[in-house]
C-alpha cells in the first residue's frame, strides 16, 4: 500500500522535475544545436510517456491486487501478449534508434562545405592551443623537436618552412558567425574531449590521430570549452573559450593576428 | 576447516561478506568525494590522518579526489555488483535449486573466492603505496594509465597494482564461471531439463556465459596495458607524444584499441551484475503474489537474448572516442534493440502480478523497488544509446546518474531482496521485516532524491571526474543542485547502518524461521 504512494509520489515528483527551467541546456547557437534540441525533446516525450505509464502500471498493480483474500489467479503467460508487447517496443526503441541518424549525419557525415575555416586545435596537459593557417591557407610543417611552449610554439611548427611563418596561433578559439569551421583536433600526450555545450557537440582528442569535427556558429558570444575526458590532475581545469565573432569583427581581428604573426 | 573451505555454502557467505567489507569501503569513499565537491577549500582533518601525501594540511588535492573515485568505481563494479549477486547468492543456492551436492569443482570453488579477496588486498594496497592510488578512473583509458608515473601521481606503482588486481579478478571470475556452466550443464538434478530450471538459475548461467567471454577479453587487455607500462612495448601508445615536456620513444599503437577491448568487457558487465538480480526478482514477485513466473520461458530467452545482444552493443561507450561515425549508428540499433528484451522483462513482471494476492514482506518490498528503479534508470539508456544526443551526454553527470541507477542501485535492490528471501535459508533466521521494510522506505526516497537531480547536472552540461566546479562560470549555477544531492548522499549512507545492524544482529537474534516460511517452490526450500 505503502509502497505504492511513495512509487506515485516519486514518479510524480521526477516528471515535476522537468517543468523547473533553472537546470537546463544553455542556448542553442547553431541549427545544429537547435536540431539536436527538437530531436532530443521528441525523444524525451516518448520516454516520458513510457516512464509515466510504466510507473503508473506498477502503481495501480501494486494497489489492486494487494492482500484482500483473494485467490490468486493462474494465468501463467499468454504468447499473444508477449509478441504483441516485444513487437511494440521493438517499433518504438527502432524508431527511435531511425529517428535520430539524422542529427548524427549532420555532424559526421555531411560533406564539408568549400569555404570551411580550417582551425587545428592541440590538447595537451592541461591547456589547448589553436592554430589557424594565415592568408596562403596552408599550415606550416610542424616538427616535434620545435616544440616550445614558453616561447609561443606549442605546435613545434617548423620555423625553416615558408607555410608556417603567417600561421597563427593562440589559446582562444575565434570563429565568425555563419561560416562553416572545421576543426582539426589532435594531442599531443592523453585523451582530451572538446565539448561545446551551446554547439551540443563533444568529441574526443585522441593522441596519435587526427579526428575533423565541424560546425557553424550562428550567435556571436563567448562559450566555455570544459576537457571532457579525464585526462590527469589538471582536468578539471582546462579550460578553453570559443569565440563567436560577427564575420567583420572577425576579419579585422585576424587581419591584426597576421600582421603581428608577419613581424618577426 | 572453515576458512579454506570447500563447500559451496560456505564460500557463498564468504563471497557475501567479501561484498558487505567492500561495499562500505566504497560508500565511505563517495562520501568523502561527496563532501569534497561541495567544499573544495575545506581542510579536514580526517583526510590528512587518512592520507597524509593527498591532502596535506587536510586539503585535499584534485589527484587524491580522482584516485578515490577510480577505487570506488573498482571497488563497487567489481567487487560489490559482479560478487554478490552472481558468486554469493549462485554458489549457495544454484546447488540447492538443481539438486546438485555441491558445485561441480569445490576446490577450484574455493581457489576462485582466494583470488578473489587476494585481487581485493591487491586493490586496496595501491591506497598505501608511493604516489597512492590511480587516478585514471575505472576505465583506465592508455595513453594516461599506460605511461607511468609521468602522466601524474598514482600512475606509478599504483595503477600496476591497480591492473595486476583486475588481472586477479579476471582469472577468479574465468575459474568460477566455467564452475558455474559445468554445474548446470552436468549437474541438474535427473530429469529436469533447462526450461525446468527457476530463472534464479537462468540469471546465473547466462551470467557465467557472459562473464566467461567478458572476463577472458578483459584479462589480455590488462596484460598488453601492464607490458606497455613495464616492458616498453606499445600497443596502446601511439607515436611522437610529448607528456610533461618529456619526448616518448614508443610508436605505432592505438589508445581506441584498448578501448574496444575494455568496453568489449566493460558493456557485458552490466548484465553480469543485473542479470542475476532479475532472475532473482522473478522469484520474489512470484512467491509474493502466489502466481508462477508470467511468461517463464520468455523470461528465459529474454535473458539469454540480453547476455547475446549484449556483446554487440560495446560501441555505445565510444560514440565520441573517434571510432568511425558508420559504426555508431549500427551500434547504436545495437543498442536500443538490447533494450527491447528488457522491456519484455518488465511487462512480465508486471503481468506475474496482475491477478495475484500480492504480501508486501520486506522481500517483496525491494523487488518492486527493483522494478520502478529499472524502470526509471533504464530509459535514459534510450536517450544515450543515440549517438546523436550522446554528444552532449557523454560523460556528464547524466551519465553517472543513468548507470547508478540501472546498474547499482537497482542490482543492489536485488541483493537486498534476495538476503530478505534467503536469510531463513542461510541463517535460520528472518532479517527483522519492520526494519527491513523501514530501511526499504528511507533507501528507496534517498536513491530518488540523490540520482534523479544528478540528471539535471547533465542537462546543463556538467562533466563528470572534475574533483571541483570552481574554474566554470557554468558550473556556478550547478552548485546548490550538488549541495542537495550531498546532503541526500549522507542520508543514504546513513540509512545503510540500519540494514548493517539488522543483518549482524539477525545473524543471531533473529526471529527463529521454519521450514519454507514463504511458501516457495523452488528446491532449496526442501533439503533444509
Amino acid at each position: 500500500m505503502a509502497i505504492a504512494i511513495l512509487i506515485a509520489a516519486l514518479a510524480g515528483a521526477t516528471v515535476a522535475l522537468f517543468f523547473q527551467p533553472r537546470w537546463w541546456f544553455p542556448d542553442a547557437i547553431s541549427a545544429h544545436a537547435k536540431a539536436y534540441d527538437a530531436h532530443f525533446l521528441f525523444t524525451l516525450c516518448v520516454i516520458g510517456a513510457i516512464f509515466v505509464f510504466a510507473q503508473g502500471l506498477l502503481t495501480w498493480v501494486i494497489l489492486r491486487y494487494r492482500d484482500r483474500g483473494q485467490a490468486p489467479s493462474a494465468h501463467e503467460g499468454n504468447n499473444t501478449l508477449e509478441l504483441v508487447w516485444t513487437s511494440a517496443t521493438a517499433v518504438v526503441f527502432l524508431g527511435l534508434a531511425f529517428a535520430g541518424q539524422g542529427i548524427w549525419a549532420g555532424i559526421h557525415l555531411d560533406a564539408p562545405a568549400a569555404n570551411a575555416l580550417r582551425v587545428e586545435v592541440l590538447a595537451k596537459q592541461f591547456a589547448w592551443s589553436y592554430r589557424y593557417p594565415g592568408p596562403d591557407g596552408a599550415f606550416g610543417r610542424v616538427d616535434t623537436r620545435q616544440i616550445d611552449d614558453a616561447s609561443g610554439n606549442p605546435f613545434g611548427i617548423d620555423a625553416k618552412d615558408p607555410a608556417g611563418r603567417d600561421d597563427i596561433t593562440g589559446a582562444i578559439l575565434r570563429v565568425p558567425a555563419g561560416r562553416q569551421v572545421e576543426l582539426l583536433l589532435k594531442s599531443r600526450d592523453v585523451i582530451h574531449n572538446f565539448f561545446v555545450r551551446e554547439l551540443r557537440l563533444k568529441q574526443d582528442v585522441v593522441p596519435g590521430i587526427t579526428i575533423p569535427l565541424r560546425f557553424t556558429a550562428d550567435t556571436p558570444g563567448s562559450y566555455e570549452v570544459p576537457c571532457s575526458e579525464l585526462c590527469g590532475l589538471g582536468h578539471h581545469q582546462m579550460r578553453s573559450s570559443l569565440v563567436v565573432m560577427a564575420p567583420a569583427d572577425f576579419d579585422a581581428w585576424l587581419q591584426e593576428a597576421q600582421q603581428k604573426a608577419a613581424q618577426p | 576447516m572453515t576458512v579454506f573451505s570447500t563447500c559451496h555454502k560456505v564460500i557463498g557467505k564468504q563471497y557475501i561478506a567479501l561484498s558487505l567489507f567492500s561495499v562500505f569501503i566504497g560508500i565511505f569513499l563517495s562520501l568523502v568525494m561527496r563532501y569534497h565537491l561541495v567544499h573544495p577549500d575545506t581542510k579536514v582533518k580526517l583526510f590528512q590522518l587518512l592520507w597524509p601525501d593527498g591532502a596535506p594540511g587536510g586539503q585535499m588535492t584534485p589527484e587524491l579526489y580522482l584516485s578515490l573515485m577510480t577505487m570506488h568505481g573498482t571497488i563497487m563494479v567489481f567487487f560489490v555488483l559482479t560478487t554478490t549477486p552472481q558468486s554469493g547468492f549462485g554458489n549457495y543456492f544454484l546447488p540447492l535449486q538443481i539438486g546438485a551436492p555441491d558445485m561441480a569443482f569445490p576446490v577450484l570453488n574455493m581457489l576462485s573466492f582466494w583470488t578473489t579477496a587476494l585481487s581485493l588486498l591487491t586493490l586496496l594496497a595501491a591506497f598505501f603505496v608511493e604516489g597512492g592510488a590511480p587516478l585514471s578512473g575505472w576505465t583506465a583509458y592508455p595513453p594516461l594509465s599506460g605511461l607511468g608515473k609521468i602522466t601524474g601521481p598514482g600512475q606509478g606503482l599504483g595503477q600496476d597494482l591497480w591492473i595486476l588486481s583486475i588481472a586477479l579478478f579476471c582469472v577468479a571470475s574465468l575459474m568460477a564461471a566455467i564452475n558455474f556452466i559445468v554445474t548446470i550443464i552436468e549437474l541438474r538434478a535427473p530429469g529436469m531439463g533447462y526450461f525446468d530450471m527457476p530463472l534464479t538459475c537462468w540469471g546465473w548461467f547466462v551470467t557465467a556465459l557472459i562473464s566467461l567471454f567478458a572476463f577472458a577479453v578483459l584479462l589480455p587487455g590488462g596484460v598488453l596495458l601492464l607490458l606497455d607500462r613495464l616492458a616498453g612495448t606499445s600497443f596502446f601508445i601511439p607515436g611522437g607524444l610529448i607528456v610533461n615536456d618529456q619526448v616518448q620513444t614508443r610508436s605505432g599503437g592505438s589508445p581506441l584499441l584498448f578501448q574496444h577491448l575494455f568496453w568489449f568487457f566493460g558493456h557485458p558487465e552490466v548484465y553480469i551484475a543485473i542479470l542475476p538480480g532479475m532472475g532473482l526478482i522473478s522469484t520474489v514477485l512470484s512467491v509474493f503474489s502466489g502466481k508462477r513466473v508470467f511468461g517463464y520461458k520468455a523470461m528465459a530467452i529474454a535473458m539469454l537474448a540480453i547476455g547475446g545482444l549484449g556483446f554487440v552493443v560495446w560501441g555505445h561507450h565510444m560514440f565520441i572516442s573517434g571510432m568511425s561515425p558508420y559504426s555508431s549508428i549500427a551500434f547504436s540499433v545495437l543498442t536500443l534493440a538490447v533494450g527491447v528484451p528488457s522491456a519484455v522483462k518488465t511487462f512480465n513482471w508486471l503481468a506475474t502480478l496482475w491477478g495475484g494476492r500480492l504480501r508486501f514482506t520486506a522481500a517483496m518490498h525491494y523487488a518492486l523497488g527493483f522494478v520502478s528503479l529499472f524502470i526509471t534508470g533504464g530509459i535514459t539508456g534510450l536517450v544515450l544509446g543515440q549517438p546523436g544526443l550522446d554528444v552532449y551526454f557523454h560523460d556528464t553527470y547524466f551519465v553517472v546518474a543513468h548507470f547508478h541507477l540501472i546498474m547499482g542501485v537497482a542490482a543492489v535492490f536485488a541483493i537486498f531482496a534476495g538476503l530478505h528471501y534467503w536469510f531463513p535459508i542461510m541463517y535460520g533466521r528472518f532479517l527483522n521485516e519492520q526494519l527491513g521494510k523501514l530501511h526499504f522506505f528511507l533507501t528507496f526516497a534517498g536513491v530518488y532524491a540523490l540520482f534523479v537531480p544528478l540528471h539535471f547536472a547533465g542537462f546543463v552540461g556538467n562533466p563528470r571526474r572534475y574533483p571541483d566546479f570552481k574554474e566554470y562560470e557554468f558550473l556556478k549555477s550547478v552548485m546548490p543542485l550538488h549541495i542537495g544531492v550531498t546532503h541526500a548522499a549522507y542520508f543514504l549512507a546513513a540509512v545503510q547502518l540500519l540494514f548493517l545492524f539488522n543483518y549482524l544482529w539477525s545473524k543471531r537474534r533473529g526471529a527463529l524461521a521454519p521450514a519454507n516460511p514463504w511458501g516457495a517452490a523452488t528446491r532449496e526450500w526442501r533439503n533444509d
